[in-house]
């Protein structure tokens, strides 16, 4: 088990290098330099060419990036903001912690309420317990994440006068971007589970088990259920980029003081150092959780954990 | 009467979907006596498989039905009991065997786990240890290393993982055992070694045994009776000498052995029998073997023929063993 | 008695090509009688007629006219949808938004689809060291979450239709890639392309006659799922003002603007959130339509 923690963790490396490569590249053709940013279009040429070549702007790219990057890892030094002039870390890092906490709240919703709700649909399928929640998977799976936002601020915050759709402050700021962060994973998780378990269902061993003499009950809880659920972990690992995307825009769409707001905010001043950090950090902790995912299913699949921890007899 | 475990009468069984409806068991009569093995033979798709799930009451709930017949098993009729006390058979005194031992195990649980609850769902009072010893004695039992138990099934190769199948079984110890094409899915020297395990057991514990089968030499080598299955019907049914040594057949049987290589008789070529099993949505009227049938006889196309006793137990389907209908036809008329 | 004759030609694995012919009738059979599918059909179908035809109907400048005598008015005879806060023709907007999103997902769905099947192609036949770097690479790549990446890319770039394709291009070729890199691999061990090796066939036409004819249903059901997402996504896009710039129709972009006046003028909520809804849905139903017909054991 060990051997393949630490083989996961290896390649963990290259992949953030890998990772902030490209990022940093693809910003690299962004037009402009920090000099005219900084000190302004009416500032003298001169002036802008020392200020870049202070910050090595002229130097060959693969320099410049791996100064960045050894900036980052042994100063967190991340720049200087384009637009406010100051040090990028310090905008970027009080923002960070409430874009993780609607990512993580995101996420342990969209599984609570869509796992539970596929199972059902399976095991009562055809019933209403499948009919409703299945329609209404399909009909969410086709409304854009921001749209939701805007329904449920229409409904609660206008209409009914119940919750506040800006700032933060108590848990009813919460309430509504939480939700439509998580509605749309949940639908996609309720759709995969319930396909999960109806294919699980057909399986030969279940056949073996009811031959056995096993309540229904048991069959679906203990046989089904067990097998069903692996494929569900790596899925909701593979929801998390939708779930990102929903926290980006709903960050915006509720005026939430995260890191996805800043981006969005920063890309009309074409603000790169920000927009750049902010990347690569949300980059590199779904990268970790990615991995996490990974490790957390060799271990529960014990056809994968038996690869690692015995040789074959 | 009592000597026979299994009686099953008249039975019929279906599968109805809303295109059509499958006419899998048309009116079989069966009979295992206790601790004997009746072969069960057939081509694929005869019904055998049918047959044996309806024993258990396993059809698929959504299609399969059983709308008539009797299935008695030490004189209870299976079909009128509650489903509760159906469960309590299942695995306990009536045990099955199925043919794919790659997809038959539950792959994330170990095989030791899975032999225990067989023995748990019907034992509750046992304590873990002594379930524990069970399992043990279970898997020394098929010939494989108690230490095992923590495997999974993955780790184990074809033919362990149907000697495993074998051990959750007759983990109960089992009045019935049912084999549907136990050993079909593997290697042929492997095949030879699990049959050998499944027989040393039969006649340790004394189990009766269905034996299904489409392989001959099994039904050779292992049983006491045998029933020829063919498109949802019983069309011969004898002990194993009738059929193997006795000269009086059904077309069908027939057939078979004349398509099976044998290495005593020189031979120039097999003879398949010609054409394939009716669609058993659309059975033909009169005898279901009539147009793939050498013998066939006008009679044939219009009667379906009734069971004929030829001697003792063995008895055929078939207008040819008919003397009546015979006699008809040599006057060159018929009822 | 007929019945041996053809079970005997199925028997035959050599006799792929019937075998096809009667798969894709079978398939059309099958997704004829989903109602759903048929109803996705026909609205697809008709909301592309829409946006087709509505140039005929009203002029572009409709749809960018600012009128500010006519500000955010309710829907009305002159105005079916109402006007914005700027006094353009609501209804005109969603027909010339329409039309780009629409031309942008089909686009991106397709190259998308082209660019991450050759990919995946290579990665399943090849294998080896050409296999490790691209799916090494891929597992890069899918290490950034997609909003980031597109996000990036605009910025970089710039935003024009050219753009926003090669985004969302970028954004979603890696399905493909994985998908058919998966179907090479089953099929590349079955005998018949065996038996095409043998007889001589090289490695592309291999790939191209005999491997991609038979991944091709699979391909086709996530093509039309995508533009369905595509659709979403690029409105998402608009509304974070990375689409199309101003003042160029986008419905994400409407949705975005008629955020100060859903109270006043709800109308501006509605009609571009149910464009996208409705769009988004019949595209989504076709593609489950196609997706059942292909393998309709999957449902029960």
């Amino acid at each position: 088990m060990h051997r393949y923690i630490v083989k996961r963790l290896l390649f963990l490396i290259p992949t953030i290098f890998g990772v902030t490569l490209i990022i940093y590249a693809i910003m690299a053709m962004t037009p402009g330099d920090p000099g005219r940013a900084v000190l302004g279009v009416n500032a003298p040429q001169a002036d802008v060419d020392e200020y870049n070549h202070m910050l090595g702007y002229d130097r060959p790219f693969l320099e410049k990036y791996l100064n960045y990057m050894k900036n980052i890892i042994l100063h967190q030094d991340f720049g200087v903001s384009y637009f406010t002039k100051q040090p990028v870390f310090d905008e970027v890092l009080p923002r960070y912690s409430l874009t993780i906490k609607l990512a993580v709240v995101g996420v342990a919703l969209a599984a609570l309420i869509g796992v539970p709700l596929g199972i059902k649909a399976a095991v009562k399928q055809y019933s209403l317990w499948d009919t409703i929640p299945s329609v209404m998977a399909f009909f969410i799976a086709a409304i854009p994440q921001f749209v939701l936002g805007m329904i449920l601020m229409f409904i609660f915050a206008l209409k009914l006068n119940l919750l506040p759709s800006y700032g933060t402050g108590s848990i009813q700021h919460y309430i509504m971007p939480i939700l439509a962060i998580a509605i749309p994973p949940a639908a996609q998780n309720m759709r995969f589970t319930k396909s999960s378990m109806l294919e699980e269902i057909r399986q030969d061993y279940v056949r073996t088990a009811r031959a056995k003499g096993a309540e229904e009950r048991t069959v679906i809880w203990k046989h089904v259920l067990r097998n069903a659920l692996l494929p569900v972990v790596t899925q909701i690992g593979m929801s998390l980029g939708m779930l990102i995307a929903g926290t980006v825009v709903v960050e915006k769409l509720f005026t939430l003081p995260g890191i996805g707001s800043l981006i969005v905010d920063r890309i009309t001043f074409k603000d790169e150092p920000v927009i750049l950090a902010g990347t690569i950090l949300i980059s590199i902790a779904f990268t970790l959780v990615m991995l996490l995912v990974d490790i957390t299913y060799a271990f529960i699949d014990p056809r994968i954990r038996a690869k690692y921890t015995r040789t074959r007899g | 009467m009592n000597d026979l475990i299994l009686d099953i009468k008249n039975l019929e069984v279906i599968y109805k979907t809303d295109l059509e409806t499958v006419k899998a068991v048309n009116g079989i009569n069966l009979k295992i006596g206790k601790g004997k093995t009746l072969g069960l033979v057939g081509e694929t798709g005869a019904g055998k498989t049918t047959t044996a799930l309806s024993i258990l009451r396993l059809l698929p709930s959504a299609t399969g039905k059983i709308i008539n017949g009797e299935i008695n098993f030490e004189d209870t009729d299976l079909l009128k009991i509650k489903e509760e006390d159906m469960r309590h058979m299942r695995g306990n005194k009536i045990a099955m065997v199925f043919q794919d031992p790659m997809t038959s195990l539950n792959p994330v649980m170990t095989v030791g786990d899975q032999i225990a609850e067989a023995i748990k769902f019907h034992n509750e009072e046992l304590s873990k240890e002594e379930v524990e010893k069970k399992v043990d004695d279970k898997l020394l039992m098929v010939g494989i290393l108690p230490s095992r138990k923590v495997e999974y099934p993955h780790q184990f190769s074809g033919g362990m993982k149907q000697r495993v199948v074998i051990a959750i079984a007759l983990a109960c110890e089992p009045d019935l055992l049912i084999a549907d094409e136990a050993t079909t899915a593997l290697d042929v020297t492997i095949q030879a070694q699990v049959l050998m395990t499944m027989m040393e057991l039969r006649n340790r514990l004394g189990t009766s045994m269905l034996m299904i089968t489409h392989d001959f030499g099994i039904v050779a080598k292992t049983c006491d009776d045998v029933a020829v299955m063919y498109a949802g019907e019983i069309v011969e049914s004898g002990t194993v000498e009738d059929i193997f040594l006795g000269n009086k057949h059904h077309p069908y049987t027939e057939g078979l052995f004349g398509s099976i290589p044998n290495l005593s008789t020189r031979s120039d070529r097999l003879t398949p029998i010609p054409g394939l099993m009716p669609d058993p949505t659309n059975l033909p009227e009169g005898c279901t073997f009539a147009p793939r049938c050498k013998y066939s006889m006008d009679v044939c196309k219009k009667f379906h023929p009734k069971s004929i006793t030829v001697e003792g137990e063995h008895s055929l389907l078939c207008h040819l063993f008919n003397e009546k209908i015979m006699s008809q036809q040599m006057e060159g008329k018929y009822e | 008695m007929d019945k041996l004759d053809i079970s005997q030609d199925k028997k035959d694995s050599g006799q792929m090509e019937y075998k096809r012919q009667n798969k894709s009738k079978e398939i059309f059979r099958r997704f004829r009688k989903s109602k759903g599918a048929v109803i996705g059909l026909i609205l697809s179908a008709m909301i592309v007629a829409v946006l087709i035809l509505g140039p005929l109907f009203i002029p572009y400048e409709q749809a960018t006219k600012q009128n500010f005598d006519n500000i955010t008015v309710s829907p009305n005879s002159e105005h079916i949808f109402g006007t914005d806060n700027y006094g353009r023709n609501v209804f005109a907007r969603i027909i010339y938004g329409g039309r780009t999103s629409i031309s942008i997902a089909l686009l991106a769905s397709v190259t998308s689809c082209i660019v991450g099947s050759i990919l995946g192609a290579m990665a399943g036949y090849f294998g080896g060291k050409i296999d490790s770097l691209i799916m090494r690479s891929l597992d890069i790549f899918m290490s950034i979450p997609d909003i980031l990446f597109t996000m990036a890319v605009v910025v970089a770039l710039g935003s024009s239709f050219k753009n926003l394709v090669i985004a969302l291009t970028i954004a979603y070729f890696t399905n493909y890639v994985r998908l058919v890199r998966s179907q090479v691999l089953s099929l590349a061990e079955q005998d018949y392309v065996e038996a095409a090796r043998a007889g001589g066939a090289g490695s592309f036409r291999i790939i191209f006659s005999h491997i991609l004819p038979n991944a091709m249903g699979v391909i086709i059901v996530n093509v039309t799922l995508n533009i369905g997402k595509i659709i979403i996504y690029e409105s998402t896009l608009s509304f974070l003002g990375l689409g199309m710039p101003p003042p160029a129709p986008e419905w994400g972009l409407m949705l975005s603007e008629a955020r100060e006046f859903m109270r006043t003028a709800p109308h501006l909520l509605f009609f571009p959130a149910g464009a996208i809804v409705l769009t988004a849905c019949s595209v989504n139903l076709m593609g489950d339509g196609l997706r059942d017909a292909l393998d309709p054991h999957l449902k029960s």
